[in-house]
């Protein structure tokens, strides 16, 4: 699993427990559940949780889709430097986060997928990846047809560019040693069977 | 609007089929549970909650029997091969598995929810009524348990003031159940969320099978019986109506009333999940023993782009147009089943898939066949597994357009229909030019005569829509699509402006391939 940036799962979590924290928040708070006030923290704290999670962070490979409307969060987030950055940082923030909502029952089920939540940002900073924020480009505009441009001149399999610059006969030595069919192979194939 | 209809009016039946049967099993269940006068004693301490969180339970036994079904490609296969007399709108629904599989995961997210809520006030409620020294009834039926000590005797499972609602959680079966299968849920879910489900596959593939864990904690979620209700006895000789009000006189011995005698609801969630579960256990043990059998690979080639082509050759395997199968390599994971789509043509003699590099696995994949000097790995196969792509010849234009490594599917069935010229009989049939466009002889549907003229770049959609609406007047098109989402919203679009709403002239029907 080399190329998985654990963060990003991690972020889907840590934004799905700051949803929870705040209806188990609400729920106690609104009900007026023995101990509610560790349901009032449990708002504030997934309040916290959400605003921090929700602008996604770059991908290091391939392009990275935004959430909706996060760049006005980006910008703020990008402010709060290590705290945001870091991913070691983060985790012992949610974990520190989490534990207090743990004591009342309402408010549990935020606190273990928090935690879990923490554990998966540990694993990504251990595989050193960071948040980069992302920026904004300009949009460009699809030109309708703009795309459309001359055929190539030679048929498929079409070699890239470079390999194009050789002489022809090569091309047509090897083509002409292969067996005709759909299929003719610029390069020699291999039958093996297992 | 009309052309909407037309398209997707089976979806709507079936959809608002499955939403009425939710409604109404959430309604039926609330009602009991609201009127009943099994629960005017339990009603007593909890309210209204009580209803909410047996309703709520109800709808999702329901909704967690039904997840099951859209995932088992074999038994959907079958029903496409069996149905294949069946109107094509029937069999398109087939098409919709995963769509129908991540509305009922948010139906069940949603009872989830309510729920937890509910029970959050149930246990609320019990802890109160538990410390409460009023006198009043709620509090009676709280210490019910302590002047006997048997087991019909309680209705409050909170058996001492001092007890709190997390130790009653933690100390039953259906509160430390409760908590590991909702998190296990939220699991699946943020791992499944379809950002982390096309980038990183794996994430998403292993912590998915934790369904298991969800399956058994259902299971025996309701065992303990903590939902209490009047036993049938006590009803009969110390009705609610008559004796509740006189709950004061209980204790003595020549009261017409006498305590009231509970029991404990038995568990119900099984029968529900029961059935699917079964039929999901055979399908996996099918598709274990299909990737068991021997594949013999006879050809590998590499493409530019970093695409690998594997023919292979499997006894007994039989494929139509555009199907896909799932392939493992163990020698890479043993765990791990990608879907690929069949590009080669029934015709041939061997099957072939096209793996571009997206990830780790192809990428270890393509390398494990680059190696020139150690032996080739060995691959199982499962499949072949049905899609759209089947229906392609029962129309007779058929529009394909693959972007990118879409072009799999259709570039099978360009084989299949090279192949059929070939072997056919000559019904002149001229095509245009442009993507595959072709004229089918509806009797038998083979066709002749293709003239293939690749153009090159994006096409300009309301052109290629107009210029086959007037070509083919009357006909029935299907426009078959692999590749992205905002491909699919244009043509989608266009399949809505172009058909008439004759339905006797030009028809467009859009069909989109999805994993």
């Amino acid at each position: 699993m080399g190329q998985i940036e654990w963060a990003m799962w991690a972020n889907e979590q840590a934004l799905a427990s700051g949803l929870i924290l705040i209806t188990g928040g609400i729920v106690a708070t609104a009900g007026q559940f023995t101990k509610w006030g560790f349901g009032a923290y449990s708002i504030a704290a997934g309040v916290f949780v959400c605003l921090l999670e929700y602008p996604r962070g770059k991908r290091r490979k391939g392009s990275t889709m935004e959430r909706c409307g996060q760049k006005y969060l980006t910008r703020v987030v990008k402010v709060l430097g290590p705290l945001s950055k870091n991913y070691y940082v983060r985790a012992v923030l949610h974990l520190g986060l989490a534990v207090p909502a743990g004591f009342l029952l309402a408010t549990l089920l935020g606190t273990a997928c928090l935690a879990i939540a923490s554990s998966i940002y540990l694993l990504a900073a251990f595989h050193g990846e960071q948040w980069t924020p992302i920026e904004s480009k300009p949009k460009e505009r699809p030109q309708v047809g703009g795309t459309i441009k001359q055929p190539p001149s030679n048929p498929p399999p079409r070699p890239p560019a470079e390999a194009r610059k050789k002489p022809s006969e090569e091309e047509a030595a090897a083509s002409a040693a292969v067996s005709g069919g759909p299929q003719e192979n610029p390069v020699l194939v291999v039958d093996e069977v297992v | 609007m009309g052309n909407w209809v037309i398209n997707y009016w089976l979806s709507v039946l079936f959809l608002a089929t499955w939403l009425g049967l939710n409604v109404f099993l959430f309604v039926h269940a609330f009602l009991s549970y609201e009127k009943a006068d099994k629960y005017f004693y339990t009603r007593e301490i909890l309210g209204s909650a009580l209803a909410w969180a047996r309703a709520s339970a109800r709808c999702l036994n329901f909704n967690s029997m039904l997840i099951l079904l859209p995932v088992c490609r074999n038994l959907l296969s079958f029903l496409r091969g069996t149905c294949s007399f069946c109107r094509r709108s029937l069999r398109k629904q087939l098409d919709h598995n995963l769509t129908f599989h991540k509305l009922v995961a948010y139906m069940i997210c949603l009872h989830t929810a309510i729920h937890i809520i509910a029970h959050l006030f149930n246990f609320e409620h019990y802890s109160r009524s538990r410390q409460a020294t009023d006198g009043s009834l709620a509090s009676i039926l709280s210490t019910l348990s302590q002047q006997e000590k048997d087991e019909d005797s309680w209705l409050n499972p909170i058996q001492s003031p001092n007890m709190t609602v997390e130790h009653v959680t933690f100390t039953s079966i259906a509160g430390v159940t409760g908590v590991i299968i909702t998190i296990a849920l939220v699991l699946m879910v943020t791992s499944a969320m379809e950002f982390i489900r096309r980038s990183y596959f794996e994430v998403f593939w292993y912590t998915h099978h934790i369904f298991i864990i969800y399956f058994i904690g259902l299971g025996i979620h309701g065992i303990g019986g903590i939902v209490r209700g009047q036993t049938e006895e006590s009803l009969n000789d110390s009705h609610p109506h008559r004796c509740a009000e006189f709950f004061k006189q209980w204790d003595n011995h020549d009261s017409y009333c006498k305590h009231p005698r509970f029991e404990g609801l038995p568990a119900e969630s099984w029968k529900w999940i029961l059935a699917t579960g079964i039929l999901y256990i055979f399908e996996r043990i099918l598709r274990f023993y299909r990737s068991k059998q021997k594949v013999v690979i006879t050809k590998v080639v590499k493409h530019p782009s970093n695409v690998l082509e594997l023919q292979m050759s499997k006894r007994g395997f039989s494929m139509e147009v555009g199907q896909y199968i799932f392939v493992n390599c163990p020698s890479i994971s043993y765990l791990e089943w990608h879907p690929f789509t069949l590009t080669s043509a029934p015709e041939e003699d061997f099957f072939s898939i096209h793996i571009r590099a997206v990830g780790d696995w192809t990428e270890s994949l393509i390398r494990a066949f680059e190696q020139k000097h150690s032996p080739m790995p060995r691959i199982e196969v499962d499949g072949p597994f049905g899609t759209v792509s089947e229906d392609v010849f029962q129309y007779e234009v058929a529009v394909l357009v693959g972007a990118g490594i879409g072009v799999t599917p259709f570039a099978s069935i360009l084989k299949s229909i090279w192949y059929k010229f070939w072997h056919a009989d000559h019904n002149l049939k001229t095509q245009t030019a442009g993507h595959a466009t072709l004229n089918f002889d509806k009797a038998t549907d083979i066709l002749t005569g293709l003239k293939q003229k690749t153009s090159f770049g994006r096409p300009m959609w309301d052109n290629e829509f107009s210029t086959i609406a007037n070509a083919h007047p009357k006909s029935v098109v299907g426009v078959f699509l692999c590749g992205p989402q905002t491909l699919a919203k244009s043509l989608s679009k266009c399949c809505h402006q172009y058909s008439s709403l004759d339905p006797r002239k030009v028809q467009f029907y859009f069909n989109k391939e999805n994993f």
